[in-house]
């Protein structure tokens, strides 16, 4: 019997093309007579647009169209998630045009498109348009937005205010917090990032004016959403007129979920000339501006409690800076998927929160790897340090006080998932917190913190340590819960597999899920692989076309393991119950008396008498013996909708030695103990959690969008914004426990964002704990040498 | 993006090259390694109308002694070769520095002439020779001529090469007594500059533990340009004492920008300064 494949560390199948240049990425795909658009952008944060005359970018060489924003005879894309679901709440929406017409919003806005035979020609002739605008006040900052006598975006949103949202209990809070012993305010800034896939967006678009269909190759996570959004949303081409193709994707976190302008704009421009495809590939510097960006929140906290450490009550008023205009589902992030898990793995019993969404000048915000949760987990994990340094008390031991005790799941949280939707209730379902903190104290030394940290001054050094006892919800999402008028974004989100046993036994896995390098192809393959008994290398996947797959809701959100894969397991479940019919005929047995055993199926007590899948297959293909009623082919499909998110969560550990001199901070050591679940494949999770922590750490260290006021990028490439490199970081010390998630039948959760939720503010309260001693208790990120330098000498009372 | 279109001309030697440059169109740059320049001319932030491609200049080429037993280096010569040729070791300076550069393609195709002629304000080789007591060799049809680095830098981008002129070598004068060096930088985190680094040189020309009577300065990412620390200098050699790198700003206008204003950058370079001097009075012995 061969090894089951489920759980073992085999190596991605993807990552021979990938590493050897022989993946399909967007730019790789050339199409016959296909041509090269460029789009000419604003170089104002903020400006009426007078006129626009493309005259002589007509007359460029090579140039076979410019298009306007009054050529454009479409809707401004869709935004489909506006806070509070659909229930009423009231949001000024204002969404992106396909190119902007009367005014922009924010630098890197589309104005105008060319068309040319070569990307260079394209280039050269944007150079040729005459843009007339007329520039206005800009406002790049969310509280300087909301503030009197701002320069104002939109008719529409008085004082920039995109909604004003509020979640919990917001008299019990006032209570908890009048009537506690102790309460402890802070404001903090989770900065905006910008989130960098290695390839940038782009994409094809092909008119066909034979059959009058179009084809959108596109690098995207949300194939068949788009098909939705782009198509009948947008444009008014319905499902059956329109095939979006996502090709090899080289990376995301989630910038791919979105609707974007160019989309359309491709799909538009071959029309126009009459059906050759037209290309358009992002440019990173383009990409800074015109692709979402993460994070931008502006946090008042208040957390309350007792000297003994219980905590009783937090309240958070949090302005969330939503760029020029709104992304596909930018209300949803701040409002939905964090402020309703900012209570994390505590046991609190007053939460309240109130959310503005705010216009800006700047690009706009959406979802970024954990989208909400990093945010959340950055409020909670800082507001657990301030308050245990307010009492005295130790920071592991304030989180042991206040966790969701094991025996309490599933825990009802009074602000959490689904409490406003009208729709299913969202319980977490499962956890057992302080092993993992416990583990991962021992693993990092915790006892002799102090000595350290004596030692560390002895070489000029300021030593930190800092926790993150994170918790994320992910897998989403019960359409029950994100479907309900009251909360989510009124639309479904399962999932689906189709599973078909050809004739000579192998086996292809089609699914509506969509990966941009997470090693689908492999995980889904081991999963089948377990399930019908095949090896790993009979199995292929097919995945992110939307001609041939079934309909699903694409991968983000760290849904992919939990409810794609449940869809693959419904539908090879449906492929054994039809393989033993099969078996009961060809073997002359009833179909109860079948045993399953991998890809054999031989009669109770009659070893001897079986069959393998793949001569169940084979009949099943040829079918001249088939029963009367049974169809032929093993070809079964399954859509799975799953009853709950899943709730992976952890401690991480960071330290760090930061020196005084020149506030250089360097992180010396990681320990992160994550409970995931059970694991498909134990290295692709490491290499999901590597990535996510390393990312996170980029936000507490380095990362950071800087816009001057008039609305200009300053941080506006790779020679100005730091991503972190490998060289930087310390090697990550992992380790585990194992809570299995009752949610799905191979009990997994989803590991895709765990990493970048938990390790910012691990790092961040290693550094405010390495600074303590000088008297500082906060600082906000990144800690770049200059900041943590300033705060040094302010607290130490020198010239800065 | 891609670049706006341009003429291309690839001279067969550096007298055809010199004869190229003498046109003086004022649109032509010179193509070495092209690491700096055609990341610019992609963003066109720099649009020459013609380019002359020396790259592959075989003369330009090479490491060699020179009969005063300094140096001489070819300026086409890669960071890369430098680095592997022996004739270095004893310019400890650049064996400390130059495997930081960049990354492997950087040290590969980036070339010491073009790393000279660009004068970005924050590279960090500039510094190191600076320290050094680089000369800096430049031909023109016209003829040749030698210039010290120190003279050489004008400014940001900027230096004193004439339009026709090209760098053919770079020379260093020879090392003797006892000397100690040390380069230490922060860098800018996103493009690997140098926030602010310090190339230092001391010496004593005696040998066997008397005063200094050597001490030069290299400093990047602080100025317009990279320049001398000649007040620190001028203080060390009196003093002794490290805390000399308290003027390492002495008479220049500090730099500032989205990763450190005028007072961190003002003060993180004296710490790299200082922290330079002290590791080369310790390698000194």
């Amino acid at each position: 019997m061969a090894i089951d494949a489920l759980g073992a560390s085999i190596k991605r199948r993807e990552d021979p093309r990938f590493i050897t240049g022989a993946g399909n990425y967007i730019d790789d795909i050339k199409l016959p007579s296909m041509v090269h658009m460029a789009i000419l952008r604003s170089p104002y944060a903020h400006a009426n647009i007078r006129s626009v005359d493309v005259t002589a970018a007509r007359a460029m060489p090579g140039v076979i169209d410019v298009i306007v924003g009054a050529d454009v005879p479409y809707n401004p894309l869709p935004m489909v998630w506006p806070a509070g679901g659909s229930a009423g709440l009231r949001n000024n929406v204002n969404s992106p045009r396909i190119l902007a017409t009367d005014s922009v919003k924010w630098t890197g806005e589309g104005v105008a498109a060319v068309v040319a035979e070569t990307p260079a020609q394209a280039f050269d002739a944007l150079a040729a348009i005459v843009v007339d605008y007329e520039p206005l006040p800009a406002v790049v900052d969310a509280e300087k937005a909301v503030a009197p006598g701002a320069p104002q975006l939109h008719e529409n949103a008085p004082n920039n205010v995109v909604f004003e949202w509020s979640v919990g209990d917001s008299a019990g809070t006032e209570a908890a917090i009048e009537a506690a012993e102790v309460v402890v305010r802070q404001r903090l800034v989770n900065q905006r990032l910008i989130p960098n896939p290695m390839e940038t967006r782009g994409d094809i678009g092909w008119y066909n004016p034979g059959t009058e269909e179009y084809t959108l190759w596109m690098s995207s996570q949300t194939p068949h959403i788009q098909r939705l959004l782009v198509g009948i949303f947008t444009m008014g081409i319905p499902e059956h007129k329109l095939r979006c193709i996502a090709p090899d994707v080289g990376g995301a976190f989630g910038t791919k979920i979105f609707c974007y302008a160019d989309y359309a704009l491709v799909l538009l421009a071959s029309k126009r000339i009459g059906g050759r495809p037209v290309k358009w590939i992002e440019g990173r510097r383009e990409n800074y501006q015109s692709t979402i960006h993460g994070r931008d929140h502006i946090t008042y906290l208040e957390i309350a409690g007792k000297r003994d450490g219980e905590i009783t009550g937090l309240r958070v008023k949090t302005l969330a800076n939503l760029g020029g205009r709104l992304s596909t589902i930018g209300p949803g992030i701040p409002t939905t998927l964090y402020a309703r898990v900012l209570s994390g793995c505590y046991k609190i019993p007053n939460v309240y929160a109130e959310v503005t969404g705010v216009y800006t000048n700047t690009t706009f915000v959406d979802a970024y790897r954990g989208a909400g949760r990093p945010e959340a987990t950055y409020v909670i994990e800082r507001a657990m340090d301030l308050f245990a340094r307010e009492i005295g008390m130790d920071r592991a031991e304030i989180r042991r006080r206040n966790f969701i005790a094991p025996d309490a799941f599933p825990y009802d949280n009074p602000s959490g998932l689904g409490t406003a939707s009208g729709g299913a209730k969202i319980y977490i379902d499962s956890g057992n917190y302080e092993p993992a903190l416990d583990k991962a104290l021992a693993m990092v030394g915790y006892d002799d913190l102090d000595a350290r940290k004596v030692e560390a001054r002895l070489r000029g050094k300021y030593l930190g340590l800092g926790l993150s006892t994170y918790l994320e919800v992910c897998g989403v999402a019960p359409s029950k819960w994100i479907g309900a008028v009251g909360e989510g974004w009124g639309a479904a989100m399962w999932e689906s597999s189709n599973i078909r046993v050809h004739l000579t036994g192998k086996v292809v896995l089609t699914m509506g899920t969509s990966p941009q390098g997470q090693g689908h192809e492999t995980t889904y393959s081991q999963v089948i692989s377990h399930e019908l008994g095949v090896p790993v290398d009979d199995v292929i996947v097919q995945h992110s076309d939307t001609q041939g797959t079934p309909f699903g809701y694409g991968s983000y959100g760290s849904r992919t393991s939990s409810v794609g894969s449940t869809a693959a397991i419904k539908a090879a479940g449906k492929i054994r119950e039809k393989a033993r019919r099969y078996a009961a005929h060809m073997l002359e047995a009833a179909p109860e008396d079948i045993e399953i055993d991998g890809a054999n199926y031989s009669v109770r007590g009659s070893p001897d008498k079986v069959k393998t899948l793949q001569e169940i297959a084979f009949a099943l293909d040829l079918a001249f013996d088939a029963p009367v009623g049974m169809e032929p082919y093993l070809d079964e499909t399954a859509y799975y909708d799953p009853t709950n998110c899943t709730w992976p969560f952890g401690t991480h550990i960071a330290i760090v030695e930061i020196d005084e001199e020149t506030g250089h901070v360097d992180l010396v050591r990681y320990v992160a103990v994550d409970d995931v679940g059970n694991k498909i494949n134990p290295m692709i999770v490491d290499g999901q959690l590597h990535g996510g922590i390393a990312q996170g750490v980029g936000q507490a260290l380095w990362e950071g969008a800087v816009y001057d006021d008039q609305g200009q990028l300053l941080s506006g490439s790779l020679l100005d914004y730091a991503l972190p490199r490998a060289a930087w970081l310390p090697s990550f010390e992992l380790d585990e426990t194992v809570t299995p998630s009752p949610v799905n039948p191979i009990g997994v959760k989803g590991v895709g964002e765990a990493g970048a939720i938990a390790s910012t503010a691990a790092v961040s309260n290693a550094v405010v704990d390495a600074l303590g001693p000088l008297g500082v208790r906060h600082l906000d990120m990144p800690y770049t040498p200059q900041t943590v330098w300033r705060a040094i000498q302010t607290a130490k009372g020198g010239q800065a | 993006m891609t670049s706006l279109a341009f003429d291309y001309r690839r001279p067969d030697s550096v007298d055809q090259a010199l004869a190229l440059l003498a046109e003086a169109d004022p649109g032509t740059k010179v193509l070495a390694g092209g690491h700096s320049l055609l990341p610019i001319m992609k963003t066109r932030l720099a649009q020459p109308g013609r380019l002359i491609d020396i790259g592959h200049l075989g003369e330009l080429r090479g490491v060699h002694r020179l009969g005063d037993g300094g140096l001489s280096i070819g300026a086409l010569t890669t960071y890369s070769r430098l680095l592997a040729n022996p004739a270095i070791t004893v310019y400890g300076l650049l064996a400390d520095v130059l495997p930081t550069i960049g990354d492997v393609q950087v040290r590969n195709r980036g070339t010491i002439g073009g790393a000279v002629a660009h004068v970005d304000p924050a590279a960090d080789l500039p510094a190191c020779l600076l320290a050094l007591d680089a000369e800096v060799v430049v031909r023109s049809a016209r003829g040749g001529r030698t210039i010290a680095l120190t003279s050489f830098f004008e400014g940001a981008f900027n230096s004193v090469l004439l339009p026709d002129e090209l760098i053919t070598e770079i020379r260093l004068p020879a090392a003797s007594g006892d000397y100690g060096s040390a380069y230490r930088a922060q860098e800018q985190p996103a493009s690997g500059y140098a926030l602010a680094g310090a190339a230092v040189v001391i010496g004593r020309s005696t040998g066997g533990g008397g005063r200094f009577d050597r001490a030069a300065i290299g400093i990047t990412g602080v100025g317009e340009c990279p320049y001398r620390a000649s007040a620190v200098e001028q203080e060390f050699l009196s003093s002794g004492d490290p805390a000399a790198a308290a003027h390492a700003t002495d008479g220049v206008l500090v730099a500032s920008d989205i990763h450190a204003d005028r007072e961190y950058r003002t003060a993180l370079i004296r710490v790299q300064v200082r922290r330079a001097l002290e590791a080369a009075i310790e390698r000194v012995g």
